[in-house]
């Protein structure tokens, strides 16, 4: 799919970095923000498995490799914007944030959200990548052919 | 046969209390954090996960700390927590073709995309003890070096190009799942890898060796080996779309086969795939090679009667939790079962006495 005509990109991305983060982090950068909007629980935090699935043979059917906990919450604003999170492990305080992240990013918080949340987030997370991938990257190998005596 | 017998409470009681004083050891020495256990232990980690077919490191890092250490008991602890959680679904099948890899070799192309990337590997340690160990655990400084911007592709697929390898077909969008129907033979190969993946390491380990060793002809060569983390994506129906949930951890990898071909296939090179939760590597080689040797009906081979190709012996034979279950629940008391056992073979005794004496009196 051409993720530039994808109307939902933006929230998958926001979603997805939500999934994604340590849930320690996004307590600490929520705590930070001293926002603590109005809203109704719609599903109160709750965990659960989902089933990983991968390809036989990386391309061919579908099995089922094993589960993972998710955590899962909605919540409703006083607007009645409606916001979802699904988080990775047992995090009920972490889906309950993620929630209210969605919520807020489709409302007028949205820029204050970005920058004082999801932007810490996101620079976490391509930290830890890019340094992840360059401690790799030093490990990988450069053959050198011997050269054999031929004149 | 089964009789209710009560007594033992006070017994067991104590020897909870017992295993807890002992799980806990010497108390001079400072007590294990499950942190401590879930960032040092990785490796026992992993196995916990794979093999308990949950990914979830703190929990297993507590499962092996309860378990003190046992690998297999703490796999079930997290069995029996698996099956309390709801169902929220499936994920989408993971895209390994995007792992950001740790570790990336393959022993079949030196110079394939991407390069061969060692990561963190055991391989090529002289296998010393280490006593700088024992006295600190300072890790050295790691080098590093610009991070690769180029893809890795499966080796696989420059092989799939030139058509010299089989082409995987296509299955069910929603595999058979053994976790909520009873395995039934033949199994689908969703089955048998869901099997495999979640089966003991060291069982799935010695099949493998077997096929190596010449029971079922496999002489396998690891196309590739990869290890690093990839996201899980899943369909979320309150939203309309999908989301990635989460970012695990796998070993990838997928063996390459030689094939002379069949009555209905041309020569060609065959697969064997496996794919394990966490870094797991032996693992992930054994299940490629039983895989492979499972796959004899399909591939129009014949059967060597080799164990490896026994669908039944293997998948019956991998689970450890059920292993262990029936296995050690033989030291659990039976003793009406024995007592006529016993009560049996006091009589056939007593009979064959009687028969020496008849016979030397006649």
């Amino acid at each position: 799919m051409n993720m530039v005509s994808d109307p939902n990109a933006a929230r998958k991305g926001w979603l997805s970095l939500l999934a994604k983060s340590p849930a320690a982090d996004v307590a600490t950068l929520w705590a930070d923000m001293t926002i603590n909007p109005a809203h109704t629980l719609l599903r109160a935090p709750e965990i659960g498995g989902v089933m990983v699935r991968g390809r036989a043979g990386a391309i061919g059917a579908a099995f089922n490799l094993g589960e993972m906990t998710v955590t899962r919450a909605s919540v409703k604003l006083a607007d009645g914007t409606i916001g979802h999170g699904y988080v990775q492990g047992r995090g009920k305080d972490h889906a309950l944030c993620a929630a209210l992240v969605d919520a807020l990013m489709q409302t007028n918080a949205a820029e204050a959200v970005d920058a004082g949340l999801l932007a810490p987030l996101r620079n976490a997370m391509a930290s830890c990548k890019t340094t992840r991938a360059s401690k790799a990257a030093a490990t990988k190998v450069d053959f050198f052919t011997m050269v054999r005596g031929e004149d | 046969m089964y009789v209710a017998v009560k007594g033992g409470e006070r017994a067991i009681d104590n020897a909870h209390a017992w295993l807890a004083e002992e799980r806990r050891g010497d108390t001079s020495v400072p007590e294990l954090s499950v942190a401590q256990i879930r960032a040092q232990m990785t490796l026992a980690v992993n196995r916990v996960m794979a093999e308990g077919s949950l990914y979830d490191p703190d929990l297993a890092a507590l499962a092996i700390k309860q378990a003190r250490g046992d690998l297999i008991e703490a796999i079930f602890l997290i069995r029996a927590y698996r099956t309390t959680l709801p169902r929220f679904g499936g994920s989408n099948p993971i895209d390994t073709e995007d792992m950001a890899c740790d570790r990336r070799v393959s022993a079949t192309f030196k110079d394939a995309p991407g390069g061969q990337v060692l990561g963190p590997t055991f391989d090529y340690t002289h296998r010393l003890l280490d006593f700088k160990l024992a006295a600190d655990g300072d890790a050295g400084d790691v080098q590093v070096a610009e991070p690769q911007k180029t893809a890795t592709p499966h080796i696989m697929s420059f092989l799939d190009r030139e058509d010299l390898i089989q082409t995987e077909p296509a299955g069910k969008d929603v595999p058979d799942d053994l976790t909520r129907t009873p395995l039934e033979l033949p199994a689908s190969r969703a089955l048998r890898l869901q099997s495999l993946t979640r089966g003991d390491e060291g069982f799935i380990l010695g099949l493998a060796y077997s096929t190596q060793r010449g029971y079922a002809r496999n002489h396998a060569f690891v196309a590739e080996l990869r290890i690093g983390a990839v996201a899980v994506e899943m369909d979320i129906p309150e939203l309309g779309f999908a989301i990635e949930i989460g970012e695990i951890t796998v070993t990838e990898c997928e063996t390459v086969n030689q094939f002379q071909g069949s009555k209905t296939q041309p020569p060609q090179f065959t697969r064997g795939y496996g794919l394990v939760f966490g870094m797991t590597e032996r693992k992930a080689i054994s299940m490629a090679l039983v895989d492979r040797a499972l796959r004899w009906k399909e591939l129009g081979e014949d059967c060597l009667g080799a164990p490896a190709q026994d669908e039944e012996f293997v998948l019956y034979h991998s689970d450890n939790i059920q292993a262990t279950g029936f296995l050690e629940h033989i030291k659990l008391p039976h003793y009406v079962d024995f007592q006529s056992e016993l009560e049996l073979i006091r009589k056939l005794r007593r009979e064959a006495q009687a028969n020496i004496h008849q016979e030397a009196a006649e």
